[in-house]
């Protein structure tokens, strides 16, 4: 298992982190953020719960928006707008 | 579905709070002596809860600001560091204080800068993968095994490493007239410690402004104000004039002018309250580290005892104390040193004759895990740990993955290195000793933060080579 990222459809991106732990998901996020242009999505999947906050923050830092959280049996999805 | 699954996990949560309460009664009631046990597991315990409330992890601290550029650890660590500070300062001034300063000198900067390395290649610190060991991540798990291994073989390994030691070091050793049975010029560390490190001075913040320590004004001048605000708050306008303040620039981008001193104070303050979460997890982590100091000490003079060997002899378990008749018994929160113990003991069982060290034979020794204090404060913190994620519903068994494994161990095995160079971890050699004005947690802590930055280093090429194929193919 490693990480993947795929295009869903135009301008949608997912980037999917599950089974890593810190700092794989938020690094790897970060670089995707910074290749992608401006308005499309990166939609991030992963199920380091500590991870959750360090996105969360770097997004607010860096004006990127996160449009949706969700949240199921472990199992952390966010939906990110690339400001 | 999911509202089942969470009920189950809290219903865990409650078997698991049930299980420790069972174990501090009913080994109270057989004897009473392991109420001294049981202080170190409730304390663990909240220690868990702490750290996986608030996702606290020295690791991320350093990692997240050079990687991502999130400050809320640092903030985080220094609320805690500031508040353990405040209430160790009180306990120090009253002349019941457990700590002991650490001798000053480069080892301390070497040995954080080997475990910063380490704690961002293994994705958390020591206590940090403990506490997402009990949200049930099995990389934290292979990280503290890690840890354990390396650092219960460095202590004991001779041999080639004994040509890596300087003659001075030898000669000094010898001459420190330890027993025999420790054999100090076999050894690297050994002689490391008895060498080297021994022969360093010892001091505090109070001392070297002329307090007396065991003052009111020596540990609340020189110890917290000297010796921990100032820095950390140094420490914090650095932090924020380098990354906080870039979020608070693009609020403000619509204001015509120069921004004001206001507008900085204001994003100051907005920075170190943007994460409630971890801004309460350090504040009642500070109180309880605090705390424990009073309680174990109070337990100590209750029982007349200054060593938790003395403890271990009287409940008729006297296998595995040192030389001196002692055992790892700090009196405050602190990782490493037991899981050392534990490896030891199982290699010890196994054959391996590995008290004629100074590490285990002359000064922690290797009890029987299941009555070693300090072990039972980190089971416990797991257990905490565990019981914060069920009832949050954030527990999760995740097996690690082969590329997880080889980061886990590399990393673990340097923070093993690093925290028996710099005489404990994040922990024990940074925290510890900062929040009780040994400068030499300071130096713990630069060496830590150099190393964090060298690692986020490494694991950004790391990370940019492993992308370039995927993104090449999407053509981004």
């Amino acid at each position: 298992m490693a990480i993947k990222f795929e295009k869903k459809s135009d301008g949608v991106y997912t980037l999917d982190c599950l089974g890593y732990v810190c700092p794989h998901p938020q690094i790897y996020t970060k670089k995707i953020l910074e290749k992608i242009n401006s308005g499309e999505i990166l939609e991030v999947i992963f199920d380091n719960p500590s991870s959750s906050e360090s996105i969360s923050a770097m997004c607010e830092s860096s004006g990127n928006e996160i449009i949706e959280k969700n949240k199921e049996n472990g199992k952390i999805i966010f939906r990110i707008k690339k400001a | 579905m999911n509202e089942v699954i969470a009920k189950k996990k809290q219903i865990w949560a409650l078997v698991i709070v049930g299980f420790f309460a069972l174990i501090s009664v009913s080994t109270y009631a057989y004897n009473e002596y392991y109420i001294y046990l049981s202080a170190y597991l409730w304390f663990g315990f909240i220690y868990g809860m702490c750290l996986q409330y608030g996702r606290f992890c020295f690791a991320s601290a350093f990692r997240d600001l050079f990687a991502v550029g999130v400050p809320r650890m640092v903030v985080g660590i220094m609320i805690s560091v500031v508040l353990f500070a405040l209430v160790s300062a009180f306990v120090t001034a009253t002349g019941i204080s457990t700590f002991h300063s650490s001798p000053v000198g480069i080892h301390s900067v070497i040995a954080g800068f080997i475990f910063g390395v380490g704690m961002v290649f293994a994705g958390g610190c020591a206590s940090g993968s403990l506490y997402k060991t009990g949200e049930g991540n099995g990389t934290a798990l292979l990280v503290i095994l890690s840890i354990s291994v390396t650092q219960a073989s460095f202590v004991d390994i001779g041999g080639w490493l004994n040509k890596l030691v300087p003659a001075s070091w030898h000669e000094s050793a010898l001459a420190k007239g330890l027993p025999e049975r420790i054999n100090v010029g076999d050894g690297w560390i050994d002689q490391y410690l008895a060498g080297y490190v021994w022969d360093k001075p010892i001091t505090s913040f109070a001392e070297m402004l002329g307090f007396t320590k065991e003052t009111f004004a020596g540990a609340y001048i020189g110890n917290v104000l000297i010796g921990v605000v100032l820095p950390a708050l140094v420490l914090l306008i650095v932090v924020f004039f380098i990354w906080g303040r870039k979020s608070q620039m693009r609020e403000l981008a619509h204001k015509m002018g120069n921004i004001s001193f206001r507008d900085n104070f204001s994003g100051f303050r907005n920075m170190i309250m943007s994460s409630k979460r971890t801004a309460i997890a350090g504040l009642v982590l500070g109180i309880a580290c605090g705390l424990q100091m009073f309680v174990i000490e109070g337990l100590r003079i209750k029982f007349g005892i200054r060593n938790a060997g003395e403890i271990l002899q009287r409940i008729g378990s006297d296998f595995g104390l040192s030389i001196r008749g002692t055992v790892f018994d700090p009196g405050y929160w602190y990782v490493t040193t037991q899981e050392a113990q534990w490896v030891g003991w199982g290699m010890q069982k196994l054959g391996w004759d590995n008290m004629d060290n100074i590490f285990f034979g002359y000064i922690n020794g290797i009890p029987n895990p299941a009555l070693n204090p300090a072990d039972w404060m980190s089971l416990a913190l797991i257990a905490g740990a565990a019981v914060m994620a069920l009832m949050n519903n954030e527990f999760k068994f995740k097996k690690p993955t082969r590329e997880l494994a080889v980061w886990a161990i590399t990393g673990g095995a340097l923070m093993g290195i690093g925290s028996r160079l710099g005489l404990g971890c994040n922990v024990g050699a940074f925290f510890v000793r900062v929040a009780n004005g040994d400068p030499a947690g300071w130096l713990f802590g630069i060496g830590m933060i150099g190393g964090a930055f060298i690692g986020v280093k490494f694991f950004n090429w790391w990370t940019e080579r492993q992308m370039a194929k995927e993104l090449a193919i999407l053509d981004i």
